[in-house]
């Protein structure tokens, strides 16, 4: 119910400030034209569409969800929070605030790479759902962890991509695997090793997340 | 009456090769007022940031005791209340908000009358519905005494209470403070006369320094 409430003042503070959604915004819309642009009048395979897709879902999250602690640490709001919360409430707020942000972003995202790219279409549905699910959430919760730890240094900009790739790198490879079978459509039971390493990584950063972060919120 | 208790043991801070403050002892109690004192830079809001749990000491301990029961760090943000220079709350939100998101974020239902109360004791009751980036340094000074009061916590730290205040401010808070602290346990960090003069008892953390580190 705190961590909730956290998220509330977060969400009504986002709807305010509009710090992190027009951050990725403008990034999808960029990303997204950029490729447009340099595909021209080629004809791209769905493979390398589905590829593409996460190149995108990657760049965007590095531009809008180190925003939950960067923030607070730019409007120097870090002690008020101090003063509210114990450190794995503060996560659990920014967690929720993070994963509802990676849901919107990544179905936008979809939305809009559906209907621009003809060549990029889904045979398996329900395990493109699955992974994008689980993917997501993946994001949002390494996402969390990489903004609370860069929030405490000096080049925030340069070190968020810098330390997230190496993080999300297996996220990546696995939800570019699992993508391309669903554009191969291949059923949910013949994908299940990849999706069971998908929640694997998924439970791994979550504990991970929470044993570390009381280290790096204290000072 | 519930007796609040803080022991400050051997307490020691260095930030890199710069020796703060060295083994500082003390015992404060409910029902006082207690003063860090010192010229600026002399280590006053480091030591009140470290007895708030904000940061750690290099060494040494703060223990803080609720009748005798020792408050573990992760619930020590229940039992305190905090007002500095360097707090700085949401200026998205108006006075109310910021005050009802603390006390939701705190698992405290918001109770009105406490809120207008508090409001009108500071005198900002006629503006709680504009937002925060819209006041004054002295009234952001005085709604920060009210997020400090809104919990009804047991310690309560400020850190240069008076800091942006007029005549009427200043009295306003000096009279919460004498008012509080028939209860609760209270510290001033200041160099200000006036507010050193409602201490029982005061620590000169300059008289903690040692240049040991430093010649190292």
């Amino acid at each position: 119910m705190k961590a909730y409430s956290l998220f509330k003042k977060d969400w009504q503070s986002e709807l305010r400030t509009r710090y992190a959604i027009n951050a990725l915004a403008m990034f999808i819309l960029v990303t997204i034209s950029v490729i447009l642009f340099s595909i021209g009048q080629e004809k791209i395979s769905a493979h390398l569409t589905g590829g593409l897709l996460w190149v995108v879902i990657f760049f965007s999250a590095m531009s809008g969800l180190a925003r939950a602690f960067v923030s607070e640490e730019e409007r120097g709001t870090t002690l008020t929070l101090h003063l509210l919360a114990k450190p794995s409430t503060i996560y659990t707020g920014k967690l929720y605030f993070n994963v509802l942000l990676v849901y919107l972003m990544n179905f936008s995202i979809v939305i809009i790479y559906s209907l621009l790219f003809d060549s990029f279409s889904i045979q398996s549905v329900w395990l493109f759902v699955l992974a994008a699910f689980f993917g997501s959430f993946g994001i949002a919760v390494s996402s969390t962890i990489i903004a609370a730890i860069i929030s405490k240094a000096s080049a925030k900009g340069t070190l968020y991509p810098v330390l997230a790739f190496p993080i999300l790198l297996p996220l990546i490879l696995i939800l570019l695997e699992l993508t391309k079978y669903s554009i191969d459509g291949k059923s949910i039971a013949e994908s299940y090793v990849e999706l069971a390493v998908l929640i694997c990584y998924d439970v791994i950063m979550l504990t991970a997340s929470y044993m570390l972060f009381d280290f790096i919120w204290e000072d | 009456m519930i007796n609040y208790s803080l022991t400050l043991q051997n307490l020691t801070k260095s930030f890199g090769r710069r020796l703060i403050f060295k083994n500082i002892n003390a015992e404060f109690n409910s029902g006082n007022i207690y003063g860090f004192a010192g010229s600026n830079g002399s280590g006053k809001s480091t030591l009140a940031q470290i007895v708030a749990g904000i940061i750690s000491p290099t060494s040494g301990k703060a223990i803080h005791k609720l009748n005798n029961e020792i408050i573990t760090s992760d619930k020590l943000h229940q039992y305190l209340g905090f007002v500095s220079p360097y707090l700085i709350l949401y200026d998205e939100f108006t006075a109310e908000e910021n005050l009802i998101h603390s006390l939701k974020i705190r698992g405290l239902n918001p109770d009105s009358e406490r809120i207008k109360v508090l409001l009108d004791t500071f005198n900002l009751y006629d503006r709680k519905k504009d937002l925060l980036k819209g006041y004054s340094s002295g009234m952001k000074q005085r709604i920060k005494f009210i997020f400090a009061l809104i919990h009804n916590p047991q310690l309560l730290i400020f850190d240069e209470p008076t800091s942006n205040l007029d005549i009427k401010g200043k009295d306003a808070v000096y009279k919460m403070i004498e008012e509080e602290s028939k209860e609760k346990l209270i510290i001033l960090g200041s160099n200000e006369e006036s507010d050193l003069s409602l201490c029982q008892e005061t620590i000169y953390v300059e008289n903690y320094k040692n240049s040991e580190i430093d010649k190292r």
